[in-house]
């Protein structure tokens, strides 16, 4: 059975259409990465996934629930940790976990038990009686991630887990993510804007670009779609990239490259010392040659045209209360 | 788990958080027996006026500590809400099965609990100020439950200001109305002495008048059934018909399936 199924899935802010007819599904026990820039409809789409905001259109289905019809099953079933770990400053770590587990309904020794457990496993048992506001944002998002498994969610939605955390914190949570699904067998939802994140830990990746799914695959079966490496060369003299350019004509399409390079890919059957003998025999100094395997930037590039990494910094659109159903 | 328990739970939340912050409760605690304090000594000649109805400037003004708490801790719980809003906090309580009046009542519970302890303390310091409650050790508590009535009216028209902006300065942008409110009505002077007309007519539509006479009632007369029964049935009117609001914006910012 499949964890999570959207069909045509579509939220419009007036004229805005945040989602626009997004179809997934999501196996049990896999982890799957939602990839896109900022402002793309990832939110959007978990906050739909997660019944915190219905669908204009189409329909999802969550742990076998439909997520219009029966919002509190399909809340029963999940967690999640939303973009911007949503702490009360004022609160400890301890008592997140008790106000959680009490609204979860867990009876005073399973709160004790489930809570000092899930504590440990994200390192905060020392911290656990210090306020929060007095937490890095590693050990914000660490918390966020324990109070989401408090209720033993089969289904487990993070948004945007490790914006803005350090490498080490960000391995950490790499970890523990990667342990939740193979050690427990919990279905993972997971987005992202870092696309090595989605490279090292989904099963599966979905691009997401201005509200649309743009590719769907495992992160080497959608390298291998664009199958073909980039060569990227620094001329010596700024006025030879148009020779270069020409050089490289006959081996593959020019796309954009890296700062101050020259760049094409590379159509099939040819590879770095064809190119190396090419430019040898017209003549063109250069400074550096290097051949790129294809990342899933290039694959989001292919898709959509335009990088993944560098791309503006718009918000996710949030709805006002006046857009939203029974205003 | 039940509603009320639910509504428990968040409750005590919210007091927590309340509490974990000094600065806010310490003004809240301070400005309102300071301001009794000043008021009483500076214009306790008042009191002289012919059919002023108390004995003394403080006894008239013993019940205003209880409004200005009641506004100031039913604003600051507003604010927390908007600040939860503004957070995220209050979708990770959507995630849960918490009830949405739950959500919403538990965040009123916690001001009104922390708002009970403030009375106690405001009483006893203007007892200490030589106030003479008339209403006797039964007295207290109704006086207690007309107040924390108020802080239900205040919190619950704030809320929905929270509820409906999202921000927390939104909320704290309307404390200067709560505060004209309070001056346009009978605090400083029975409506029967104010001489000017249109303040006369206005702090008679006000509803703040009829919360203050009520719990002044009680330190100035004793028990005076008509006050009382009219400062509960306008503070109780307000209660119902700002929470019908705040219900309608919960169940707009709150769009969970």
């Amino acid at each position: 059975m499949s964890a999570i199924v959207a069909e045509r899935l579509v939220r419009q802010f007036k004229a805005v259409r945040a989602v626009d007819g997004i179809d997934l599904e999501v196996a049990d026990g896999e982890i799957y990465g939602f990839l896109g820039p900022n402002g793309a409809g990832k939110s959007t789409t978990v906050h739909m996934l997660t019944t915190l905001l219905p669908p204009t259109e189409g329909r999802a289905v969550v742990g076998g629930f439909d997520v219009l019809a029966d919002g509190p099953k399909v809340r029963e079933t999940i967690g999640a940790a939303l973009q911007e770990a949503a702490l009360d400053p004022f609160l400890t770590g301890r008592d997140h976990v008790r106000l959680q587990a009490s609204l979860h309904g867990l009876s005073r020794d399973e709160r004790k038990t489930r809570g000092d457990e899930l504590l440990e496993r994200v390192g905060l048992t020392q911290a656990a009686d210090r306020k929060v506001r007095t937490y890095s944002g590693g050990m914000k998002r660490r918390l966020d991630l324990a109070l989401a498994l408090l209720h033993r969610p089969s289904i487990l939605f993070l948004d945007e887990p490790t914006t803005g955390l350090d490498p080490q914190s960000r391995n950490a949570l790499w970890v523990e993510v990667a342990r939740l699904a193979k050690e427990d067998g919990v279905t993972v939802f997971l987005t992202t804007q870092y696309l090595e994140e989605a490279d090292v830990l989904a099963d599966r990746v979905g691009i997401i670009d201005r509200g649309r799914i743009v590719a769907e695959g495992t992160p080497s079966a959608l390298k291998a779609e664009i199958g073909r490496p980039t060569v990227q060369i620094t001329p010596r003299e700024a006025g030879d990239r148009q020779r270069i350019l020409d050089a490289l004509d006959r081996f593959g399409l020019p796309v954009e490259g890296k700062p101050g390079c020259v760049a094409a890919r590379l159509d099939h059957g040819y590879d770095l010392v064809d190119v190396v003998r090419a430019l040898d025999a017209e003549g063109v100094p250069i400074d550096h040659l290097e051949l790129d395997a294809p990342s899933l930037d290039d694959v989001f590039l292919a898709k959509t045209g335009h990088r993944l990494e560098g791309q503006g910094d718009e918000p996710e659109l949030e709805p006002e209360p006046a857009e939203r159903v029974g205003a | 788990m039940t509603t009320l328990r639910q509504i428990a739970v968040l409750g005590r939340r919210a007091f927590m958080r309340s509490i974990r912050q000094p600065g806010q409760l310490a003004f809240a605690l301070v400005f309102p027996l300071f301001f009794l304090f000043v008021i009483a000594s500076g214009l306790d000649r008042a009191s002289a006026l012919p059919g002023f109805p108390a004995d003394s400037y403080v006894d008239f003004m013993f019940a205003i500590p209880f409004v200005h708490g009641a506004l100031f801790t039913a604003l600051n719980s507003a604010i927390e809400l908007g600040r939860d809003i503004d957070t995220g906090f209050l979708n990770r309580l959507a995630l849960t099965p918490a009830r949405g009046v739950a959500i919403m009542l538990g965040n009123l519970a916690g001001g009104v609990a922390l708002v009970l302890i403030q009375f106690a303390i405001y009483f006893v310091g203007g007892t200490l100020l030589g106030a003479d409650f008339h209403a006797g050790l039964l007295g207290i508590p109704v006086l207690f439950a007309l107040a924390a009535m108020g802080a239900l009216a205040i919190g619950a028209v704030s809320m929905m200001v929270a509820l409906r902006t999202g921000s927390p300065e939104a909320v704290q942008g309307i404390f200067p109305l709560f505060f004209v409110a309070l001056f346009l009505s009978s605090m400083n002077m029975p409506r029967n002495l104010i001489q000017t007309d249109w303040f006369r007519w206005i702090a008679t539509l006000n509803p703040v008048s009829y919360l203050i006479e009520g719990l002044r009632s009680l330190v100035v007369v004793g028990w005076n059934l008509q006050a009382l029964a009219t400062g509960f049935a306008i503070t109780s009117a307000c209660v119902a018909v700002s929470l019908y609001f705040s219900a309608g914006a919960f169940r707009a910012r709150l769009t969970r399936t």
